[in-house]
């Protein structure tokens, strides 16, 4: 299968996904230049972290315009797997391909560490490899990752299921002291409506070798691997 | 006109004057004597400080590229090459803390992409006064802020570093800042210019009128106008640089490149001078095609500005086409300015009249050079002086009482610094607390948090581990790097107190399992016109060099930086090292934590409780006297040999360099991050007072150099002693990992007994705490 890695001006995960994908899953994978209107074949997209743009504005929000956008979402309309993580989270939601947007940290600062997801869903192509409530152990490096929704969507997105990876403690409990940016109900992951197109703010591609300290990423990689192979 | 007013703000002295009218042949005009100021300035021209430097070691085999570039470099196998270099930020950091910060790793990033390296990691030294001190605090949010703003959004992982609190720093903080890269080793590039009819080019931000120097700004002879001051300080912006650094690595791919240098200090006119020089040719530009940020801008001050993120770049004749189109891909516009020739002059043209004209070698080569008179400091005799049988044991119990609240935490170990925590001796326990709850020895993780640490997923010895360490993709290799210094030493002792420096950021490289290849410095001093300064700065070059010869650690490059004083008060005199080592197996990379229950605990080196200019002296008795610890670089280069060795052969299971805080520091630290695994260990006593407690803190606390405490599993032990015995390096078996508890006992007798996890607190929450107790 073939993974398209966007790469927008700022992108600076984009190398870290690409690697993942190709040297440690083996998988074809190629970069997609946001001026270019081409997914060039892909299979499974992946908008990466980084500074897009250098979040100047608001982050993600000059991303959306990039001609790449247009292919991405049509893409994703057709049910095409869709992975946002960080940076790339924070386009799609002000793309409108997710719901809610993002505040700065609660802390007001950032944050580079590991912490702990719980996986609540499992019926969307990134995380059909894992079981519900399992806690996964993956880093986050962000300033502008405090999920926000409205009551009313917020209310929503939790009758819909479409959070997939909440904060929680080492043992899968929920703990708000254990909530590294102040998520409202601890949201770390979500899905849209039709489960395709998935954001998280934890970086998989940096916890898939054991030499660098943790592999509960590979479960995000292996879905969608084995999700396309099936198909 | 040109007199003596105008020679002081452009800092020229007169002799300097005529030096350049010697050269010009004439009188200069104020735009030329604009550029001499710059290019003969302190810190371009190290005129100070040049005579000293040239008797470092710069060569071996490993080296690829000296001092003279923009950055060193070293071989590393495979085709590849390291890339780096430290700098420093003093003076824009303490005047605007985020952005001095924040354009003091911008510059240093450029140094290394400019050589055609991918930059893989940043590391960071950074000096400020008491935490609890005014302004300490701002200063200190500010430039890890500014760091972190950039770094981050660059996408360049800040690995590692130092943070350090001493009085001496109050009024000036130190920002040095390290970036490391990797290149092909046949495809370094070099900042030079050469092959007349080549076009210049120049890409990257706009030029503004930020950065000329505050000095000649002010001048109404050059324009009415730019009275109006813009901040010395530049603004940073980390995202042109990103767009820079790919397009930038992107042409060089191409080889239709001749050279290219960053405009940073003395901006164009740096630039073109030294790219001309070094190519031994001339550059002809007209400030007119140079992008401008503001209208009305002369050329003084076009030649003169210092705004961010600017290269100049020269390509080959026909070549053109290709680099502008690299650089369109990147939304950057690379503008033609002018062009190479065969003269050797270095000549300005403001819309085809010549403004400026100056021979290349004259502004660079042709620099003055002093041997600036140099003289012992008096103070020194004095605070050599160090009495420990005159120290006063009441005079501690005040210090710890007010240490020990300080850093006391929620649960049992206030009770511990109270006195009342049964086993061991009272005194040691709260002096152990004290020392874990001091700012410079606490774990900086409030610090490293906000760097992201780990993007280019290459990070595999994480910040707080020891040395930084990165793999290199594509190789089984891993490159470790560790900057460090000691500015308390040096002042005691600038001799010893560097060579220490050298020695410890290559022991920490070595603990990590890589062998030291190379060094960068930065040396940092106060004013070089005074005799005392000059004699530091001299004795700490000497030092550096006489370390760096017997480890094998050539200098490739670094940073001077001087002037660091306010009211007349000079911090202490401190180079920092960097040092840069090779894993050749990434695997077998070592850290500074205990792996398990049940491993042999090894103590590498022997300790003689030296006390002089250490933490405890400072911590517990508030004193900076003495001398500092002794240093024998055989042993040392022993000691790092036999570290390598140990982990290439998967021996030793954790290593951890013996420095602030002696030995009990370090196996207290040791059983940090590892969710609560203790430590039993038994020491050798000392006697270096007739004060019986003392000699038990000495034991416990001296920073005597050349310690390594590293674990081993059982069946292991037999083979590392061996191993420590053929290198001569003395080892024996201290104790044994496990259990909840941190037990030290000193010749025989129990000193320190306190719970991991409440020890541990006091370390990792000391930075959290303080800034949460405080609202300033």
């Amino acid at each position: 299968m073939k993974f398209g890695i966007v790469v927008f001006p700022g992108s600076n995960c984009d190398e870290d996904a690409f690697h993942a994908a190709k040297d440690v899953f083996g998988q074809d994978a190629e970069y997609l230049w946001h001026k270019d209107a081409d997914l060039k074949g892909a299979d499974v997209l992946i908008l990466p972290g980084g500074f897009a743009h250098g979040d100047y504005l608001r982050t993600g929000a000059m991303a959306r315009f990039s001609p790449i956008m247009g292919p991405v979402r049509a893409f994703a309309e057709r049910g095409g797997p869709v992975l946002g993580i960080c940076n790339g989270f924070q386009i799609l939601l002000e793309s409108g391909l997710l719901p809610g947007a993002m505040l700065r940290n609660r802390s007001l600062k950032y944050r580079c560490e590991h912490v702990h997801v719980r996986v609540e869903q499992t019926d969307t192509p990134f995380t059909s490899a894992a079981g519900v409530g399992q806690v996964l152990r993956i880093p986050i490096g962000h300033g502008e990752g405090n999920y926000f929704a409205p009551p009313e969507l917020l209310e929503q997105i939790e009758a819909n299921h479409q959070v997939i990876l909440r904060y929680t403690d080492p043992q899968g409990r929920l703990d708000d002291t254990w909530n590294p940016n102040g998520s409202v109900n601890a949201i770390a992951g979500l899905c849209n409506d039709a489960r395709n197109v998935v954001g998280m703010m934890p970086h998989p591609e940096r916890a898939c070798e054991a030499l660098l300290g943790g592999v509960d990423g590979r479960a995000i990689f292996e879905s969608v691997v084995s999700l396309v192979a099936v198909r | 006109m040109i007199d003596a007013q105008v020679l002081e703000r452009h800092g020229l002295k007169p002799d300097e004057h005529e030096r350049i009218v010697q050269f010009m042949g004439r009188e200069p005009n104020l735009i030329e004597l604009g550029m001499f100021s710059v290019m003969w300035s302190e810190h371009c021209s190290y005129k100070s400080s040049r005579v000293h430097l040239k008797t470092l070691p710069t060569e071996g085999p490993q080296v690829l590229q000296g001092p003279g570039e923009n950055a060193g470099a070293v071989d590393i196998g495979e085709g590849l090459a390291a890339v780096f270099k430290i700098e420093s930020h003093n003076h824009p950091s303490f005047i605007e803390p985020y952005q001095g910060a924040a354009t003091g790793v911008g510059g240093i990033i450029r140094d290394i992409f400019t050589m055609g390296a991918r930059p893989i990691a940043l590391l960071n030294s950074l000096r400020f006064g008491a935490l609890d001190a005014p302004g300490t605090r701002r200063l200190l949010e500010g430039v890890v802020a500014g760091i972190a703003g950039y770094g981050n959004s660059i996408g360049i992982p800040t690995v590692g570093g130092e943070v350090v609190f001493e009085p001496s720093y109050a009024g000036n903080p130190l920002v040095n800042v390290f970036c490391l890269g990797v290149a092909k080793a046949s495809a370094i590039v070099k900042g030079v210019a050469s092959g007349a009819g080549n076009a210049v080019y120049y890409v990257g931000a706009k030029t503004g009128r930020d950065g000329i120097h505050g000095a000649t700004m002010a001048s109404a002879e050059f324009d009415e106008k730019s009275a109006e001051k813009r901040p010395a300080v530049q603004v940073g912006d980390p995202f042109m640089e990103k767009l820079l650094l790919e397009a930038c690595l992107e042409v060089m791919q191409t080889d239709a490149l001749v050279g290219i240098q960053d405009m940073g200090a003395a901006g164009l006119t740096c630039s073109t001078a030294e790219m001309g020089s070094r190519g031994g040719a001339g550059v002809e530009i007209d400030v007119a095609l140079v992008p401008q940020r503001e209208a009305g801008m002369t050329p003084y001050e076009i030649m003169l500005s210092e705004s961010q993120e600017r290269m100049l770049l020269v390509a080959k004749k026909g070549r053109e086409a290709e680099v502008e189109r690299t650089f369109e891909k990147w939304d950057l516009h690379a503008v033609k300015i002018g062009h190479v020739t065969s003269d050797g002059m270095l000549r300005v043209k403001e819309r085809g009249t010549v403004v400026a004209e100056i021979p290349n070698r004259a502004l660079t080569d042709e620099a003055p050079l002093y041997r600036r008179p140099m003289t012992e400091p008096e103070y020194l005799r004095e605070v050599q002086q160090l009495d420990l049988d005159a120290l006063e044991r009441s005079a501690d119990a005040v210090t710890l009482g007010r240490s020990a609240e300080a850093v006391a935490p929620r649960s049992g170990a206030n009770v511990a610094a109270r006195g009342v925590q049964p086993g061991g001796s009272s005194d040691q326990n709260a002096v152990l607390l004290a020392l874990l709850g001091s700012p410079t020895i606490a774990s900086k993780l409030w610090v490293y948090r906000q760097y992201d640490h780990m993007v280019r997923t290459n990070t595999i010895n994480l910040p707080g581990m020891g040395a930084g360490v990165v793999r290199i993709k594509g190789t089984d290799r891993a490159l470790a790097m560790s900057v460090d210094g000691n500015g308390r030493y040096c002042y005691l002792d600038p001799y010893r107190g560097a060579m220490l420096a050298v020695a410890e950021a290559a022991r920490n490289v070595a603990c990590a399992g890589a062998r030291p290849l190379a060094a960068t410095n930065c040396l940092n001093f106060g004013n070089p016109e005074r005799p005392a300064i000059m004699w530091q700065f001299a004795q700490a070059v000497a030092g550096i060099g006489a370390a760096c010869r017997a480890l094998d650690v050539p200098i490739t490059g670094g940073n001077v930086s001087l002037y660091n004083e306010t009211d007349g008060k000079a911090i202490y005199p401190t180079p920092t090292i960097g040092v840069v080592g090779l894993l050749e197996h990434a695997d077998r990379v070592v850290g500074r934590r205990f792996q398990d229950a049940g491993d042999a605990i090894i103590l590498l080196g022997d300790g003689r409780g030296e006390l002089g200019g250490s933490e405890y002296l400072k911590v517990a008795h508030d004193l900076v006297r003495g001398v500092p610890p002794a240093l024998d670089l055989e042993a040392e280069r022993a000691l790092q040999t036999l570290l390598v060795r140990l982990a290439d052969e998967r021996l030793m299971r954790s290593a951890h360099d013996c420095s602030d805080g002696g030995l009990a520091v370090t196996l207290a630290e040791c059983c940090f991050d590892t969710n609560g695994i203790g430590a039993a260990a038994s020491i050798a006593a000392v006697q270096v007072a007739r004060d019986a407690p003392l000699n038990v803190a000495a034991a416990l606390f001296g920073e005597s150099a050349s310690r390594v405490v590293v674990s081993a599993v059982p069946d292991e032990v037999t083979r590392v002693l061996e191993r420590a015995a053929a290198a001569k390096v003395p080892a024996r078996v201290i104790g044994q990992t496990g259990g909840s508890q941190l037990r030290i006992a000193v010749g025989g007798v129990m000193a320190i007994d306190q719970c991991v996890d409440d020890v541990e607190r006091v370390w990792s929450t000391a930075l959290e705490r303080y800034f949460a107790k405080r609202v300033a």
